[in-house]
């Protein structure tokens, strides 16, 4: 059975180190000037040496370019992309077109994931992105298990699934939290409320807490609960998903370092004796859960629901 | 690329000679007919399958049908929105679909995904193709990319300011539609799944219950579990919540005109046929006498009054003008009072007499202060006098929904008029 990639977001370069030695295969880094809801910023000298730790190790990095631009921002990409190739990134991930027809005009050889986090929703549009260009489709977690078995059997691009941590569910231009307090008449001086504030929106008949945020690209609210999937690896192992992520955003680095090495042995254990797996799998859940920090349940997202429309 | 030329000089007077489509919303035959009545270029319907909007009511495809036989009378087309983005349960029937509405007449789909694009061009090629606002598309060069791909029209993202659409439209030659009017979402369209986190609703889907416009309490998290998290508000502030104010762009009509924007979208397939009227037949008036007389125009003050007569949420020019603040949200009470409602439908008017038909559409009385308006007359307003019933016989009010009555209207009135009520609040 092929192993999947075992993909997380570090939050600073010193994580590259830690978060392989704990069995990551592949990190996915950035700057928000281009990318969307990264766990740490890495300007292009961090991008730089992370990719030279990661490739001595073996390890792959991608970076974010998923960013919505508008006409300012289009002008930055050519620049980025070429810095990107010169420094051997292993892929440039991007939600919107302009970038695919930048790469194809500066770097042609440059490996393209698709995301876009929300409208990756069925098997023929990742092929359409992958007749494009892209060689790796990331798909939206609104879709449950049954539809990303059924998409894997079907695409001719790879396939990248989240399995661990908090997901987005919503991305506005306006700066909603700066306009609240603006509203409230207080803070009159215009900044932005980053995540290290560690604001939530508190909804009191769900009794859920939403992760709020904002950076250059607007403001960002995020899951109330984090997927965790350790324990139900298994259809996703057999189907050969190519690349399962666990996001690491506003989590410290030791619980990523412990997730990232929880779901490495769960890999490597069920690839080489499922049985043995289903014997650990309750201990390596109960180990997360244990972990879990402040206001952060666990489910498994939307891979066993159902939504209606 | 320069933008093409917009106006000319005729007679010594300037006058515009790329006029905007005006592109209205309807969610059935009736809207759709005085959509086209009151001056859409172009009307935009739903389908029974693959568009959003899956409560409000949509079209079967013989209605369709009726719907572009009605609009090719008065040259407007008829464009079907396929905006969802599907899931593979959702890919069965879709080529038929696409025929079917091909075969109905239909000028375009309205389209986000690109799996319904590359079907309707493999198995309905006469269909014209517009990129949904659904894709969030904010830049030129992604503009291009659709183009490329093949597309006729790109709606723009509602996150687009003036100066970003006149480079799109000086960078690419492809048509651009954009918003201004109507209801929006706080978030880029098609990036926000809060529905179907919080109540299992799919809104890529159709399925979107508004929770972003629910009341919300804005905490900060302590570090130590044994602290209780802070409230960022005091008693006295009103709940966080993300209620933007519904678009208006009266006023940048001529600047929209004068970068060439090819069509002028108004929202709101779930809405009246008395707000679809209203809306239409106000930037009608206004498209009308900016490319006619472009220097000397100006906006009429009546004309803004007009469009507050159906306004049930305030309003602001959101995107287009800047980047909106605090004050283009609503906090606390998110509605306002409407200080008008949809009272009557002209039906039949008899020149010799003066009386009117009308069929009810709200409560009204001897008395009332009514307003008539429509494509055809100068709106006015009066004091409604007796109502008689349609045997003849006087009534002391029409308090049946669709009841057919008769009163005496100051002046000329046609049918497809409406009549609306006057408001008195305490
Ligand atoms: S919840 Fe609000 S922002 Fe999100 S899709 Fe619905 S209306 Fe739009």
């Amino acid at each position: 059975m092929k192993k999947p990639e075992l993909l997380v977001t570090p939050s600073s370069v010193d994580d590259i180190e830690r978060l392989s030695e704990a069995g990551a295969d592949a990190f996915l880094v950035g700057e928000e000037h281009f990318g969307l809801r990264l766990a740490g910023e890495f300007k292009r000298e961090d991008v730089k040496e992370s990719i030279k730790i990661a490739h001595a190790k073996n390890k792959k990095v991608y970076v974010a370019m998923n960013a919505l631009y508008h006409n300012d921002r289009v002008e930055d990409l050519a620049d980025y992309i070429a810095f990107l190739q010169l420094v051997e990134a292993d892929a440039i991930v991007f939600g919107d077109p302009a970038v695919l027809m930048t790469v194809k005009e500066v770097a042609p050889n440059m490996k393209l994931h698709w995301n876009t986090e929300t409208t990756a929703t069925n098997w023929y549009t990742c092929n359409y992105w992958g007749r494009k260009g892209a060689k790796r489709a990331v798909l939206a977690r609104e879709i449950n298990l049954d539809a990303v078995l059924e998409t894997k059997e079907h695409a001719e691009v790879e396939i990248e699934v989240q399995i661990h941590g908090m997901t987005s569910m919503f991305q506005s231009k306006r700066m909603l939290i700066g306009n609240y307090y603006r509203y409230q008449g207080k803070n009159l001086k215009i900044e932005r409320h980053g995540k290290e504030e560690a604001l939530y929106l508190y909804d009191p008949e769900r009794d859920n807490r939403y992760p709020i945020f904002e950076d250059v690209n607007g403001t960002h609210i995020m899951s109330p609960n984090d997927i965790c999937m350790i324990d139900e690896l298994d259809e996703l192992l057999d189907a050969e998903i190519d690349s399962v992520k666990i996001e690491g955003i506003l989590k410290s680095p030791d619980y990523n370092e412990k997730v990232v090495s929880l779901y490495r042995k769960a890999i490597d254990v069920y690839t080489e004796n499922p049985d043995e797996y289903f014997n650990i799998k309750d201990n390596l859940y109960a180990e997360i859960e244990a972990i879990q920090p402040k206001n952060r349940k666990l489910d498994t997202g939307f891979f066993f629901k159902e939504t209606v429309y | 690329m320069a933008i093409e030329n917009i106006s000319t000089v005729k007679d010594g007077k300037r006058v515009i000679v790329k006029k905007p489509e005006l592109l209205a919303p309807a969610g059935n035959l009736e809207k759709l007919k005085i959509a086209v009545r009151y001056g859409a270029d172009a009307v935009y319907i739903g389908g029974q399958e693959f568009g959003l909007r899956s409560n409000a009511d949509n079209f079967s495809i013989e209605e369709m049908r009726e719907g572009v036989e009605f609009a090719r009378q008065y040259g407007a087309k008829i464009y079907v929105t396929t905006n969802i983005y599907a899931h593979n349960e959702n890919m069965d029937g879709l080529e038929e679909y696409l025929q079917a509405i091909e075969d109905a007449g239909v000028t375009g789909i309205i389209v986000a995904d690109p799996l319904i694009i590359e079907t309707c061009k493999r198995v309905a090629p006469r269909l014209e193709v517009h990129l949904s606002t659904q894709q969030s598309v904010t830049n030129w060069k992604a503009v291009q990319f659709w183009k490329e791909e093949g597309l006729d029209r790109v709606v723009l993202a509602r996150e687009t300011s003036h100066e970003e659409i006149k480079q799109i439209k000086e960078h690419v030659d492809v048509e651009i539609e954009s918003f201004i009017h109507g209801a929006m979402c706080i978030s880029y369209s098609g990036r926000c799944v809060l529905s179907n986190h919080m109540t299992a609703r799919d809104s890529n889907r159709g399925g979107c219950c508004q929770s972003c416009r629910w009341d919300y309490d804005l905490m900060k998290q302590t570090d130590d579990a044994n602290y209780p998290d802070i409230p960022m508000f005091s008693e006295q502030d009103a709940p966080f919540a993300m209620s933007p104010k519904d678009l208006n762009l009266i006023l940048s009509i001529p600047k929209m005109i004068d970068i060439g924007i090819d069509c002028l979208k108004i929202e709101g397939r779930m809405k009246s046929i008395h707000y679809v009227a209203t809306v239409v037949s106000v930037y009608r008036k206004v498209i009308d006498a900016y490319c006619e007389d472009p220097d000397h125009f100006e906006v009429k003050k009546e004309w803004i009054d007009e469009l507050d007569k159906c306004a049930n949420r305030d309003t602001a020019p959101a995107f287009y003008e800047g980047t909106p603040g605090y004050q283009e949200q609503m906090y606390g009470n998110h509605s306002k009072k409407t200080n008008y409602v949809f009272a009557g439908l002209v039906l039949d008017y008899d020149t010799q007499t003066g009386i009117a038909t009308i069929q009810q559409r709200n409560h009204f009385k001897p008395g009332d202060k009514i307003e008539f308006f429509g494509p055809d007359i100068q709106g006015f307003s009066q004091t409604a006098g007796t109502i008689w019933d349609d045997s003849g016989n006087e009534i002391d009010a029409a308090r049946h929904p669709l009841q057919i009555v008769k009163m005496k209207v100051d002046q000329q009135v046609f049918p497809y008029n409406m009549m609306r009520k006057e408001l008195k609040w305490q």
